[in-house]
Parts: structure tokens; sequence; C-alpha cells
């Protein structure tokens, strides 16, 4: 397999495969960097043009107006009128012209009759207009011009959706759904999954079963059954109808069958003497389980964490179900759809927020992202 | 310290019996090796005195106590595994301190007790070490480590040198026969290597598809086999087995004329007539002029196919009638060559006979 592609030490298969992947790579991120980048923009230059314009300086049409009134005599004789049309610093002029319709019709320096004067625009927005009889206090005529605006990159985005927009409320509502979310199966699947693989007891291999076919069912389904009995149960004991502990039970029970499916599966993989050494060693099930099982699984741990965290962060529909869209309880997903139909046209404002949405996921999958394929593996392979 | 006593022990698997009839006093401070080939039930019997397999009948003492139902941790017994077993996550120290840890031993008896096994072990160098740092040997020392401190009244030993290479293997047996003796507890060791039970072993306990077949110290084992399994899986090169016929007390067939000690021609009588298997150790063969068997009418003719010298002995491989080997070790100075035929002397006074139907040794009979 020595055979070279392109000068690469590659084969034809490899490199199909890595441009495979180059093009799904490409496919992921260019629209993350999108809202990325869209995200801290100036909100007129996210109207006006693309994302990935934003490096270079964006055009905008504008007008301006010359007054009378601020002319004055010069000592030759003439009459002038100057004045600067940009306020800003930064930006340029790129054309202009009389007539609203043509706005190009000049370039930047060029002298034309303005109503009787000789107006001209430089690049900078400074304007000269000469005449030799004296310029009414009237006088009033219009100007307009494409000004170039450079890139600005502002977080004002930021401060508006988190100030004002209730998205920092959101984002701490998720947070409270998501960790006690994922935290409670992982320990209820650890427990399980020891027992399954290192426990003897009847039933063992049908109750393993059951809970392997539980992971078929599908959660819409459920989903109303599940809060009709939360509620006639909460309803015994006084707890409202939408509350955080209802989503957590709820994320709970739909994690708990994958959890349990590849914790066992990664702690019945764990060697046998190991386990039966610490037996000898005098450690009962508790002990077995708390100071080898656990520290040795980490990175099974760690993946079912990744799955369950992802998934109960970006779920709309179970927190729908389950929780009230007041603003102590209304999560990003729920807040995100929300604003799409009362802010659909504040680009400036969708485009922070789903990124303040997806900047927990993206830390989550960096930071444990070797445990990630791990945990995709865990099981299968010995010693994986 | 304490006796080990198998009562009747039976192991069964559905329909399987793994292990039959199982019993045996182990004395207390004794060195006992379970060999056989694989799948005799040697393991499977040592996993139950650990109560990692549930007995399927019969009654396991340890001490004067019963243990049939007892939970492993609660046996005061400490075992070495095959593949050294450490927990990968501990370095050496709390490797070894792990078990005493658990028993909530006071913490400055639990560090006497890892410095002292450390140092018989000569592993304190490597207290701080993760296993995966180690090397097999050094794994394998740290595994002894952990059931030394313990201090337990049993040592249960799984095949424990079978992962090293050979050099390693040789020192490593010296070195559990030293601490052995060093130490005095009751250890019993599970091997197929019959070089190592022959070694190590105070009494042997000789296994085959469940059964024990013979429960001797090793030199007994190795002189006085009680059936032809025993006899040819003890010694190295094995026992040679030709089948011959009984004859007014000589045992005879075309390549061979043997005549037995007056013992064996005894125990031989009611067998006359009939075959049987003659059992000879390489070692009892022996050629003319080299040899100090006296020249009696006791000759195997053979055919030398291969001549293996060792400096200090001679192999020689040789056939006897048309489909039968015999090993012989003899003098490296005698004259042979491939192709020769040659006579082996014949020493009459390590002669076996075997049954050739239930195999037993008929000197025994």
């Amino acid at each position: 397999m020595n055979r070279r592609v392109f000068g690469l030490p590659l084969t034809w298969g490899k490199l199909l495969v890595h441009l495979g992947l180059a093009a799904i790579v490409i496919v992921w991120t260019v629209p993350t960097l999108g809202l990325f980048v869209s995200s801290l923009r100036d909100k007129d230059q996210l109207i006006t043009s693309g994302w990935w314009t934003a490096l270079t300086a964006s055009e905008q049409t504008a007008a301006g107006r010359l007054l009378g009134r601020d002319a004055e005599a010069t000592d030759d004789g003439r009459y002038v009128l100057r004045g600067d049309v940009l306020e800003a610093e930064g930006r340029s002029i790129v054309a202009f012209g009389l007539d609203q319709t043509d706005l190009r019709a000049h370039a930047p320096g060029d002298t034309v009759d303005l109503g009787g004067l000789a107006f001209t625009l430089n690049e900078d927005g400074t304007y000269v207009a000469t005449s030799d009889t004296p310029i009414p206090e009237d006088y009033r005529e219009r100007v307009f011009y494409v000004e170039a605006i450079p890139p600005t990159f502002t977080l004002a985005n930021y401060r508006e959706v988190l100030a004002s927009e209730g998205i920092d409320r959101a984002f701490i509502n998720t947070f409270t759904v998501t960790i006690p979310a994922t935290v409670i199966p992982i320990l209820i699947a650890a427990f399980a999954a020891y027992a399954f693989a290192w426990m003897k007891f009847p039933g063992r291999q049908l109750f393993f079963a059951i809970v392997v076919g539980l992971l078929v069912v599908p959660l819409q389904m459920s989903l109303i059954p599940l809060l009709r009995m939360y509620n006639d149960i909460g309803a015994a004991f006084g707890v409202p109808s939408k509350t955080y502990l209802g989503i957590w039970l709820a994320h709970t029970a739909f994690g708990l069958p994958l959890a349990v499916y590849l914790l066992r599966n990664y702690i019945g993989g764990l060697p046998r003497d190991i386990i039966e050494s610490a037996q000898l060693d005098g450690a009962s099930h508790f002990d077995v389980f708390t100071r080898l099982v656990l520290p040795l699984s980490i990175p099974a741990l760690a993946s079912f964490a990744i799955f369950q965290f992802l998934w109960v962060w970006n779920d709309l529909l179970v927190a729908l179900v389950f929780l009230g869209k007041g603003e102590d309880q209304i999560v990003l997903t729920s807040k995100l759809r929300e604003m799409l139909g009362s802010r659909g046209d504040n680009w400036e404002i969708l485009t922070s927020s789903a990124f303040v949405s997806i900047l927990v996921p993206l830390m989550v999958f960096f930071a444990l992202q070797r445990y990630f394929v791990r945990g995709l593996l865990a099981g299968s392979v010995k010693g994986g | 310290m304490a006796e080990v006593t198998l009562d009747h022990v039976y192991k069964r698997f559905g329909d399987v019996t793994a292990v039959q009839d199982f019993s045996l006093e182990i004395q207390d401070a004794e060195f006992m090796v379970f060999v056989g080939p694989s799948g005799c039930g040697k393991t499977t019997t040592l996993r139950m005195v650990a109560g990692l397999e549930e007995i399927s009948d019969g009654t396991l003492r340890i001490g004067d106590r019963v243990v049939n139902d007892m939970p492993p941790k609660d046996r005061d017994i400490a075992m070495v595994f095959q593949n050294y077993a450490l927990y990968p996550h501990m370095n050496v120290h709390q490797n070894m301190s792990f078990g005493l840890r658990l028993r909530k031993t006071p913490k400055a008896d639990i560090e006497r007790r890892v410095q002292e096994a450390a140092d018989i072990l000569q592993i304190g160098h490597l207290l701080e070490r993760r296993p995966r740092e180690l090397s097999g040997g050094q794994r394998q020392r740290v595994a002894l480590g952990r059931a030394i401190v313990r201090e337990p009244k049993v040592f249960l030993m799984d095949e424990p040198l079978s992962n090293l290479d050979a050099k390693l293997r040789v020192e490593m047996r010296a070195s559990i026969s030293k601490l052995h003796q060093r130490l005095g507890v009751t250890t019993i060791y599970v091997t197929h290597d019959q070089v190592e039970a022959m070694t190590m072993g105070t009494r042997i306990v000789v296994m085959k598809d469940g059964l024990i077949q013979q429960v001797d110290s090793p030199v007994k084992l190795y002189d006085e086999p009680v059936n032809k399994f025993v006899a040819g899986f003890i010694g190295s090169p094995a026992m040679n087995f030709m089948i011959g016929g009984v004859e007014n007390g000589v045992l005879r067939s075309a390549n061979f004329d043997i005549r037995p000690t007056d013992e064996l021609a005894g125990k031989l009588q009611k067998h006359d007539g009939k075959k049987v298997y003659v059992g000879i150790r390489p070692e009892n063969f022996g050629l003319k002029g080299y040899t100090s068997i006296p020249e009696q009418d006791n000759v195997v003719r053979a055919r030398v196919e291969v001549v293996e010298p060792l400096g200090a002995e001679t192999h020689i491989i040789a056939s006897v009638g048309a489909d039968q080997n015999v090993v012989a070790r003899v003098d490296p100075h005698a004259p042979v060559a491939a192709g020769d035929d040659i006579e082996l002397l014949v020493d009459p006074n390590f002669l076996h006979a075997f049954d050739l139907e239930s195999e037993a040794n008929l000197r025994f009979a």
C-alpha cells in the first residue's frame, strides 16, 4: 500500500476518506462560524451584508444637506460653503450623485454643478462649494452618496440580550434543569450497571433485557401519560404541576436506559480478577463499587455525562411539557423559540441569543472530547 | 495459620461435573501444589477454597470453621492471580495496603507491614509507582506483597508464574519457596507445570478430569506413581510406555525381554499371558559399558532416530518396532549416531507395569 496519490502518501481510498471528512467538518463548522461572526457585528451592517463580508468594509447609502446660512466670504471675493457629510470616524465616500436614482454618478473629488455652485465632495467626507455670487441664506440642496463603513465588531448585542431580553435568566434556568438531570441518572445508572454486571440475582438477564428494550421506546409516546401521572401523584402531595422536580425526573427516566446499557457494558468489561481480588481483600460490594468500579469507569461516566448533558441542554419538547413559560422557568430553547416570533427581524438579538445557547455545549464538547470517542467505543473494545 | 480440609467436595456446572469427590487434608504451613493438564479442575478447586465459586456438594473447612457459605471477604485468605490483578488506578503502596485499609487497620500498623513486605520482596523503591509502570516480574512481586501484608491464614496462588519469561520464572520460583519457608503460611499453589510442582511442593495433588489421581510428596510421586497418567505427567522427559506380554514372569515383546524384580514378578502372576504397559523412565536405560546398570538379560532393541547431546547427558530418541518411540538419558560419551541399532539395558529396580484397561500401577495392585 505504498502507492502515492498526487505525491502524497495516500491511497485513493484514504484520500476519499480525508476529503469526505473535510467536507463534513466544513458543513458543520461554517454555520457555527457564521452565527458567531453575525452575533458580533453591528446591527446595521448585519442587515445590509452577509457575515462573510464582515472583514471588509460595507457600503451604505446616505444623504447630506448643504445649508446657505453656513456660507462665508473669502479674501479673493469668492463665496465658499464648507462642511463634512460624514459624522463617524473611519468612514469614507465611495461615490456621490445629485439624484437619488443615480448614487454613483460621480467619484469623490469630482467637481459638479449643484444648484449654481461648484461642488466638490472629497473621499474623507469634506466638501467645498464655491460661487462668485453670494450664496443666499435660504440655499439648501441635497447630495446623495455611498459611504464605506469599516468593519466593526461589538459586544453590544450580547450586552443587550443578557441585560434586557431575559436570556441571562433563561441561561440559569437551563443550568438548573441540566445539571441535576445529568447527575441523577448517572448516580442511579452506575449502581444499576454494577448490579447487572457483577451481582448475582435471579432474573438479572431478564431485567437487563427489559432495560435494553426500553431504549427503543419513543419519548413522544410516553410524554403525556407521564405528565398526567406526575400531576396526579403530585396533586396527592400538593406539588404543583410544573416544577423543576418534574423535569428532572422526566429527563432521568428518559436517560436511564441508555445510561444503564452503556455503563453495564463498560463495567462488565472490567477484568474479573481485579474485582475478585478486591473481594478476597475484604471488600463488600459497596467497597468494590466505590473504590474500584467508580474510579475505573470514569471514561464511561464522562462520556454518558456528555451525552445526557447535551441532550438535556438542547431539549425543547420535554421542557415545554414539564416546565412553565414564566420567567422563572423558561429554558433557553424555549426562550429562543419565543424570540423568533417576537423579535424575528432583529437578527443581532437572535444570533447572539443562539450563540449564548450553544456556548456551553461547545465548551463541554471541547473540554471532554477525548472521552467522547472513547465513550462511543465503551464496551465494544476490550480494555477500551 | 490454618489447616484446610476438603471433604467429598463436588463442583457441578449444569450437567458438567468439574470437580468430583475431592477429599484432601492440607496441614498447617504446608505448601500444597495442585497440578494437572488444563481443564482438570485444579483452578476450580482453588476458587472454591477462595469462595469465588460455590461448592455444589461436600464441606470445606479452614481451621475448624466450615466455610462453605462464607463470602470470600470473611475467609481471611489471600490470593495471587495469574495476571496479577493489581488495581490499575492505585500505586504499589495503595495496592498493598488496600485490604488493610478496608479492615481499618491502624495507620502505623499498615505502614510497618507494607514496609516489611516491600523489604522481603525488594520492591521498596517501587512503592509510589502505578502498576502499568512496572515490569511483569515487578507486578508479580507486588501481587505477592499484597497477599503477604494481609497476614492471612491461607495463601492461594493461581498459576502465578505462567505469565513470566523462563528465566524470571525460575527466579520467582525460588523466591516463593523462600517466602513460604520464612512465613510458614499454609499455601495452595495451582500450576500446570510439573517442574514447578516438583520443585516447590511439600505435597502434590495430581488431578485429571476433576478427579484426584494421587497425593504425595514429589519424590514419592516420581518413584511410585499410582497409575499411567501420573507416571507420564510427572518427570521430563516423560516415562516411556511400551506394550508387552507377561510370560512366566518375564515381560516380553518382539523388541524386548525384561525380567522384573521378584516383588513385581509376584504381582504380575495374575496377569500371566496378558498384555500390560511397561513403563521405564529415560534415566533407567543405559548403554553397555557406559552405565552402572548390571548387564543382565534385560534389553530393549531399538534403532537410534535422533541424538540430543546436552553436555551433562545425552538424550537418545529411538524407535522400538514400527510405531513406538522411546527416550533414553545416557552417558554423553557413549558412541551412538542416528541409524545405529542398539541394545538399551534396563534397570529392573525402577521398572513399572500398568494394567492395560485400568492403567493402574500393578506394583500396588
